[in-house]
């Protein structure tokens, strides 16, 4: 054998152990920890596995409450996730402190991107760039408890007026008025304050942000928004904020015939002893309608390249996919992040999951930057009215300039 | 282990017996102490002057510790959120330590003289001792629930009285907080002052009696002055542990950490939100650097009482 | 019995009179004591009623079962805590119970240049709250990857200047003679510390182990920070999760809580007469 074959035979080996060393790409997918989030990831794994025989992907979930903190230190340490998962609203807290990368365009066009997913993903936006895609997304909807409402013979509402008398309706009090079971909850630590902000400001003719971000619910309509909301316990009585704890315990207990909530409580609502239903959240007198959604999108770590990028890169695009959304939608029940994949007609004529994917139509998304944060201003304006007799004016201008520091402190 | 008896034994043993006994026992004392000293300064001391120093950085886990001289120290003093809370700890330590002192001596008191059944009577009052307060705090946090599930507010009922808010009130939320803080303690202290109470010689009694006192005057003119050291222990054990309090407020706040309103957050709540939640590493240190000063006076004042009786 | 008029007499702690006065200190005291452990009672009752039962207040359950013991013990999560927990809290006594007696003889026992300045230096950091030390020591921890590890939660409490101090006290009261005639007999400095003076402080260190283990069995603040994954969650970190993620269901919290209650509780029956002489002792002489 010449020269040349011998080394034509070694170019060979060498790029055959090339290609060994390529099939041992392993990359790091993180998400936190919640059953059936974690049962639906595995599925997709296998699956992405048997598609790509030279990838493999390690999950590693962590407590919902760390979530970010380890993230935060696993890029202290140097050694972070190649595929995660965030919260939309975290994504600026993600993007400055250099956790996350860009998605490349060539991978992921902007049109497609804009054409297939509901317009919500604009929240993954930053600049040019797309941060992340999601899976699925989220929409609020009432829901309502079937049996007290047959008892009060009523239906269910279907605009804020209805809301009322339903409430008004399926209250029960004891001797000294104390509410022994509220017609509604009043959680603005649970979904309540997405339904103040993106719902009930809307519906009073306001807007909570305007286009550039800042705080604009400072008006006659957020007022009006917050009366509204405040006027359920102080004036009409149907409902107490921290009644049994917790809105959703509230409901799940039989103890309140309305709670806000959404998608994702559709499990822990499963094995509730009673029938229940849901809804749209009510319309206004006009009939206008609004709702907030939200999503946790799958983001590519700041710290993947090469061929861990290409992996990650492949890996996104397969868990975004519409196949992975009906699996997500099997296993979890969240909607489907895609237009076509959502909207089919078996998903439309389900009673359950109808009300949430109209809801998505017409559903704004807030742009958080410190989505904890922003909701304690929330908590804090209701709680001013409810506990120290604030004037709704004040409180309002109060969490208004509460709410536009913590915009102003986030943007630098 | 090297041993005194002469056993020929390699040279390293020889060198050792040809030390003095004085020079064998500080080297003794010195390898007991090793361990202990390299343990101390990098686990306390040394953790200290870090937590002195990262006050005067923005820190914050992202992006390396840059100094920023008092300005943590200034955004702290001028937010009332740092005031109110300031506030509250206070409150935690002036309503908590006299009042538990009061009630723990009481029954000490009087528990001191029971024969029948003393046992059992003590272990009633022990046991909230023995509770993990993390735990403990979610049985209160019921117990406050407005009807139709808190038993508090169940009772008040049943009495004819009208229902309290108790945890969703900015009045009596920190209240709420403190009853089981108190409870939890309550043991301990009994325990400590009955320890108290039976040091105290009987022949002062004896003599008091012969004196004609009565026993109020022997209350007053004896007991309380010669339980006075145990009494300060007291004090300054309770008052750390109320200026500390954490446990039951995470516990009892979850959906509203501190709330409503922040009237029942203490400095600690604070610290560690500011820390973990919000990664303000450099910020949170100043405020345990504050804490440690408090913390510090109270020390300081307890020494000085003490040392003013001698 | 005779009824008599209060006297100074009362205060004699071996008078067998039975007064009224006395008669309602008594009661009042038994009542008191009976509230205290109201909120044991009530937790217990309720860790034995269904959802449905909660809102019964009564204190006995009308049909009493153990489903939520099944449901809440069922994943084997209460145990691996359980199991932290205990290994944690006895890993970190024995190291108390070595090392703050080790250094509280040495201190106690022996004269060497340095010894009052090592002994101000440990007493000092009494001053140093822990809250202080937790961002460093969460700086250190990560830096050296024990986030998330036994020994990250155990490292600073391993030894303390409270037990260093208690022991220092009680070792000063050993009389020299006896550690001179174990010299004398060729013991060296270890083995008399272990052998001779160990022993004849057995009470202080019971009451520094009960503390010890009561302190770390308890702790909180700590533990919540460095642990971060459910498996190595000490029980009180994990009761208070499994509350929050309990969603409100009051009968599975109280299970919670009852679980992480009764261990010590039977601890305290066994013991009592032990740990309540030992409290007093760390009491009076700390």
């Amino acid at each position: 054998m010449t020269t040349k074959g011998k080394l034509a035979l070694l170019a060979a080996g060498v790029s055959f152990l090339a290609v060994g060393s390529a099939q041992a790409v392993e990359i790091e997918y993180w998400q936190y920890v919640f059953d059936s989030r974690v049962k639906a990831m595995d599925q997709l794994i296998a699956n992405f596995e048997k598609a790509n025989p030279d990838i493999t992907v390690k999950q590693t979930t962590f407590p919902y409450a760390d979530y970010q903190t380890r993230v935060v230190a696993a890029k202290v340490a140097g050694q972070g996730p190649d595929v995660l998962q965030l919260f939309y609203g975290w994504t600026d807290q993600f993007v400055n402190g250099g956790l996350i990368q860009p998605l490349d365009p060539a991978v992921f066009p902007h049109e497609e991107i804009e054409k297939d997913f509901f317009p919500i993903v604009s929240a993954m936006k930053r600049g040019d760039d797309y941060y992340g895609l999601p899976t699925a997304v989220r929409s609020l909807a009432l829901f309502y408890n079937k049996a007290i409402f047959e008892e009060a013979g009523i239906e269910p509402p279907q605009n804020l007026e209805e809301l009322l008398a339903a409430a008004e309706a399926t209250t029960q009090r004891d001797g000294g008025g104390n509410i022994t079971r509220a017609g509604i909850t009043l959680d603005m630590g649970g979904q309540d304050h997405h339904w103040w902000r993106e719902v009930l400001v809307r519906q009073n003719g306001g807007e909570p942000y305007d286009a550039e971000g800042n705080v604009a619910y400072n008006d006659e309509a957020g007022a009006a928004a917050l009366k509204f909301y405040t006027g359920l316990q102080t004036e009409h009585k149907v409902g107490l904020a921290g009644f049994m704890d917790e809105g959703q315990a509230a409901f799940r207990a039989g103890m309140a015939a309305m709670t806000i909530d959404g998608t994702f409580r559709l499990g822990a609502f499963a094995d509730n002893p009673f029938e229940w239903g849901v809804v749209e959240l009510p319309a206004d007198a006009n009939g206008m309608r609004s709702n907030y959604s939200s999503y946790f999108a799958n983001a590519i770590g700041a710290t993947a390249q090469g061929e861990e990028l290409e992996a990650a890169q492949k890996f996104l695009t397969y868990i975004t996919s519409p196949e992975a959304m009906q699996i997500w939608l099997d296993v979890v029940g969240e909607l489907p992040a895609r237009r076509d994949v959502a909207l089919t007609e078996e998903n439309l004529a389900d009673p359950i999951l109808s009300p949430f994917l109209k809801g998505l139509e017409y559903a704004h998304t807030t742009q958080f930057y410190d989505e904890a944060g922003q909701r304690q201003t929330a908590i804090d304006m209701v709680n001013r009215v409810l506990l120290e007799g604030q004037s709704v004016e004040e409180s309002l201008d109060q969490a208004a300039k509460a709410e536009q520091a913590i915009i102003d402190s986030g943007r630098q | 282990m090297a041993t005194a008896n002469a056993t020929p034994l390699p040279a390293p043993d020889r060198f050792w017996d040809r030390l003095s006994i004085g020079t064998k026992r500080v080297i003794w004392a010195w390898t007991f102490l090793a361990l202990p000293v390299v343990f101390y300064a990098v686990i306390r001391f040394y953790p200290t002057f870090q937590a002195f120093w990262l006050s005067l950085t923005n820190w914050d886990l992202l992006r390396p510790a840059q100094f920023i001289g008092l300005g943590n120290y200034q955004k702290m003093f001028a937010d009332p959120i740092f005031w109110k809370v300031f506030q509250n700890t206070f409150l935690y330590l002036i309503i908590g330590t006299p009042v538990s002192l009061l009630i723990s001596f009481v029954i000490a008191f009087y528990l001191d003289r029971v024969r029948v059944l003393h046992g059992f009577i003590r272990a009633l009052y022990f046991l909230p001792f023995l509770t993990t307060a993390a735990a403990m705090g979610w049985v209160w946090r019921w117990f406050y629930q407005p009807v139709p599930i808190g038993v508090l507010n169940g009772i008040l009922g049943w009495m004819g009285l009208p229902q309290q808010p108790f945890l969703r009130s900015v009045d009596q939320a920190l209240i709420s907080v403190l009853v089981p803080a108190i409870w939890a303690g309550l043991g301990f202290q009994i325990i400590i002052f009955m320890a108290g109470l039976r040091a105290i010689p009987n022949t002062f009694y004896e003599a008091a009696r012969i004196d004609g006192l009565g026993e109020w005057a022997i209350l007053r003119k004896i007991t309380i002055p010669l339980l006075k050291p145990t009494t300060v222990f007291l004090v300054v054990f309770s008052s750390i542990g109320f200026l500390r309090i954490f446990d039951q407020v995470y516990n009892m706040t979850t959906n509203d950490p501190g709330g409503p309103l922040n009237s029942t957050k203490p400095l600690v709540l604070m610290i560690y939100q500011t820390a973990f939640s919000s990664y303000q590493m450099g910020y949170a240190a100043a405020q345990t650097v504050v804490l440690f000063t408090i913390l510090l006076i109270v020390s300081l004042l307890q020494l000085y009482v003490l040392r003013e009786k001698k | 019995m005779t009824a008599t008029t209060p006297s100074s007499t009362e205060l004699a702690a071996n008078s067998r009179n039975i007064r009224p006065g006395r008669i309602i200190a008594w009661t009042l005291l038994l009542i008191g004591g009976l509230i205290m452990v109201t909120p044991l009672l009530y937790m217990f009752s309720t860790s034995l009623k269904t959802s449905g039962q909660v809102y019964d207040l009564r204190l006995i359950p009308a049909a009493p079962t153990l489903d939520n013991y099944v449901k809440v013990l069922g994943d084997g999560r209460f145990m691996q805590w359980f199991f932290n927990s205990t290994f944690i809290a006895l890993t970190v006594t024995a190291s108390n119970v070595f090392f703050d007696s080790l250094v509280g003889y040495t201190l106690a026992k022996f004269r060497f240049r340095g010894r009052y300045f090592i002994f101000l230096a440990i007493l000092s950091t009494l001053m140093i709250p822990t809250e202080m030390l937790v961002i460093p020591w969460y700086l250190m921890s990560s830096q050296f990857g024990w986030l998330n590890s036994y020994w990250g939660i155990m490292f600073p409490g391993m030894m303390t200047a409270f037990g260093t101090f208690l022991m220092k006290q009680f070792f000063e009261g050993v009389p020299d003679d006896f550690l001179e005639a174990a010299r004398v007999d060729g013991l060296n400095e270890f083995t008399i510390w272990w052998k001779i003076a160990m022993p004849m402080v057995v009470p202080a260190i019971s009451a520094l182990a009960i503390f010890t283990f009561l302190g770390n069995w308890t702790a909180f603040f700590w533990p919540l920070i460095v642990t971060t994954s459910k498996e190595l969650y000490t029980l009180p970190v994990g009761i208070s999760s499994f509350s929050a993620e309990a969603s409100i269901q009051w009968e599975l919290i109280m299970t919670g809580a009852a679980i992480g209650t009764i261990p010590t509780l039977i601890v305290f029956l066994v013991l009592q007469r032990f740990i309540v002489r030992g409290v007093m002792l760390a009491g009076l002489k700390g």
